[in-house]
């Protein structure tokens, strides 16, 4: 395998255009502009289509039209420019149409920090745009996954004609890693029954819109949709979590953290386990069927001050065990505090 | 009975309302692409609103894009579909309200859509509320006592805004009476020819009739485009450049 170093937004752009994306549309906003200064010069040379739009809401809605018309389409941003692409993304949902989007979070309400955050939690598991819906997302922790899960999304987007969602941060898109990247993949615009080509005469005509309007069983689609959805896309990865007294479950840079705490909790005798959410939605919880009898608590260690992810670690063990959190803001979570506070759940002491 | 109209455009009952202008653009441009052998690869981004309702009543491929996006979402479908005509079409509301920063944006970037922007002085599909281009005095359900300029400005005119712009294409036409109708068709044929020349960013704007939400006959609510709103929408080419870019 031959790797290169590559910064992480850089990494999942030129992931893009291996994945035969050949359109994006965009807005300069920190720190996932390496992706939009990439693309600038990259699409250009595989003869994509590259946009430097008026604003985020410009630009969803460019992607939009692309993917109406059978492409590829990739967009990212961060934070309040995030917040510009809910509107279309609703759109897209409603008009069952594919598209990648990356949030490379950034911290806080408003214009918030440009600093890795994972503040974005409940925006990008709920919805985060008005309507009725969910979007696949998933969450790298390194620069080989920034590629990996960038090939995954374009799949899974086709697959369920959905789009799907990266949840990336400031510390991933920000690191150079060493990095193996795919071979190039086309991408055929006429593959598609659904896509705009023209209307040929005793053709059916091609109607992208909200598909409530035209579908006589749509509740029934909507709801099988999201099952299959369910059932089929929950990634993870678990570490030492059969014999656990204490679980972190962690995503992204922070679980990074975690992974150190478990191997030197581990030397120091106490048993800490990990589960690290790929898929944020659906929500791993076939990764919590693996908890044994020897588990006494979970805790999430996450980068916002609410611990946004502790109510899916409820949901998904059913009650059935105490969780904590450990939430950090300005500062990346630290392996001794993960111990300390692993060590007060066992003996009782307030955490 | 033997239609004239393009098979395009009149294969299905309209729900436009008795006297509206819609259904008349809407013919204007199926016998356009007829003439010009495009009818088959015509790609069309129509507005929520009143716009959309076209769908149902052209065969066209066509997006229900969000509301005031139809322009920039008519450039990504051209960006891949670089060989297909792409209509974006959508009302004044649409264009210079809610979504003015996206039509600047497409005419600064010159991108190549042909847009048609019908102005008939209010927000139709939500019952006649003020839009950017309703008249000084113009009463409507948000100004019931009339347009007051000295509180929302004057009336939006895409010719005084966009009329120096590095674009191909400019005109203001009107389906109000015959003769408009017939240069309005020759405007939007233009702009069509520019497109498929790739020249850029073509936009024709036309007024239109709203006798609902005018409180209007049909006929009277033509006849004040032509006797009152034309005198501050005067009709005509504004900019139309020759040449390929």
């Amino acid at each position: 395998m031959e790797y290169v170093l590559m910064k992480g937004n850089e990494a999942l752009a030129e992931a893009a255009i291996r994945a035969g994306c050949r359109f994006y549309s965009g807005y300069p906003i920190t720190p996932q502009t390496e992706i939009l200064e990439y693309l600038s010069w990259r699409m250009d040379e595989v003869g994509g289509e590259f946009v430097q739009t008026e604003s985020e809401l410009g630009g969803i809605n460019m992607m939009l039209g692309a993917s109406a018309a059978g492409a590829r389409v990739i967009g990212s941003s961060s934070g309040p420019g995030f917040s510009l692409f809910q509107e279309g993304i609703s759109y897209l949902v409603a008009a069952d149409l594919p598209a990648v989007l990356v949030d490379v979070m950034r911290y806080g309400n408003g214009l918030g920090d440009i600093g890795q955050s994972q503040g974005d939690y409940w925006q990008l598991t709920r919805g985060g745009g008005h309507g009725d819906y969910r979007t696949i997302v998933l969450a790298p922790n390194s620069v080989q996954e920034n590629v990996d899960l960038t090939h995954l999304a374009f799949d899974l987007a086709e697959k369920y004609r959905h789009p799907v969602i990266i949840g990336s941060d400031a510390a991933i898109g920000q690191m150079m890693e060493k990095v193996a990247l795919p071979e190039m993949e086309e991408h055929d615009i006429d593959k598609f029954h659904w896509s705009m080509k023209g209307c040929k005469k005793g053709e059916e005509q091609k109607k992208i819109t909200n598909l409530l309007y035209y579908m006589d069983n749509y509740d029934e689609f909507l709801a099988n949709k999201y099952k299959e959805m369910e059932d089929n896309e929950q990634r993870w990865e678990s570490m030492e979590v059969e014999d656990a007294e204490v679980v972190l479950v962690s995503y992204g840079i922070s679980s990074r953290v975690c992974k150190e705490a478990v191997k030197v909790a581990r030397s120091q005798g106490i048993k800490l386990g990990l589960i690290r959410p790929i898929s944020l939605w659906p929500y791993p919880i076939k990764a919590f069927e693996e908890l044994s009898d020897s588990c006494k608590a979970l805790m999430t260690v996450e980068m916002n001050i609410l611990g946004q992810m502790v109510d899916d670690v409820i949901l998904a063990t059913g009650n059935k065990y105490p969780v904590y959190k450990y939430t950090t803001v300005k500062d990346v979570p630290e392996t001794e505090v993960i111990i300390e506070k692993a060590n007060k759940i066992l003996s009782g002491g307030e955490v | 009975m033997e239609l004239r109209a393009p098979e395009s455009i009149s294969f299905a009952q309209t729900s436009f309302c008795p006297g509206c202008g819609h259904g008349i653009v809407s013919r204007l441009i199926g016998e356009v692409m007829e003439e010009m052998g495009l009818t088959e690869k015509l790609l069309t981004v129509v507005d929520v609103a009143c716009s959309s309702l076209h769908i149902d009543t052209w065969k066209f491929d066509t997006v229900i894009a969000a509301h005031g996006r139809p322009i920039a979402t008519a450039t990504g479908v051209k960006k891949i579909r670089r060989e297909n005509p792409v209509l974006a079409y959508l009302g004044d509301g649409a264009a210079y309200s809610i979504g003015i920063a996206e039509t600047m944006h497409a005419a600064l970037r010159n991108d190549n859509v042909v847009t048609i922007i019908i102005n008939n002085g209010v927000f139709g599909m939500t019952g006649g509320q003020m839009a950017p281009t309703s008249l000084a005095g113009q009463k409507t359900t948000t100004s019931p006592k009339g347009r007051d300029v000295s509180k929302t400005g004057q009336p939006f005119d895409v010719v005084k805004v966009m009329g120096s712009l590095d674009i191909p294409y400019l005109a203001r036409g009107s389906v109000s009476n015959l003769g408009d109708i017939r240069r309005t068709k020759k405007y939007i044929k233009k702009a069509f020819e520019k497109h498929m020349n790739n020249e850029g960013f073509c936009l024709v704007e036309i007024l239109s009739p709203c006798p609902t939400n005018l409180g209007m006959a049909p006929v009277a609510c033509s006849e004040r485009i032509d006797g009152v709103v034309k005198e501050l929408f005067n009709t005509g080419e504004y900019i139309d450049k020759e040449g390929t870019k």
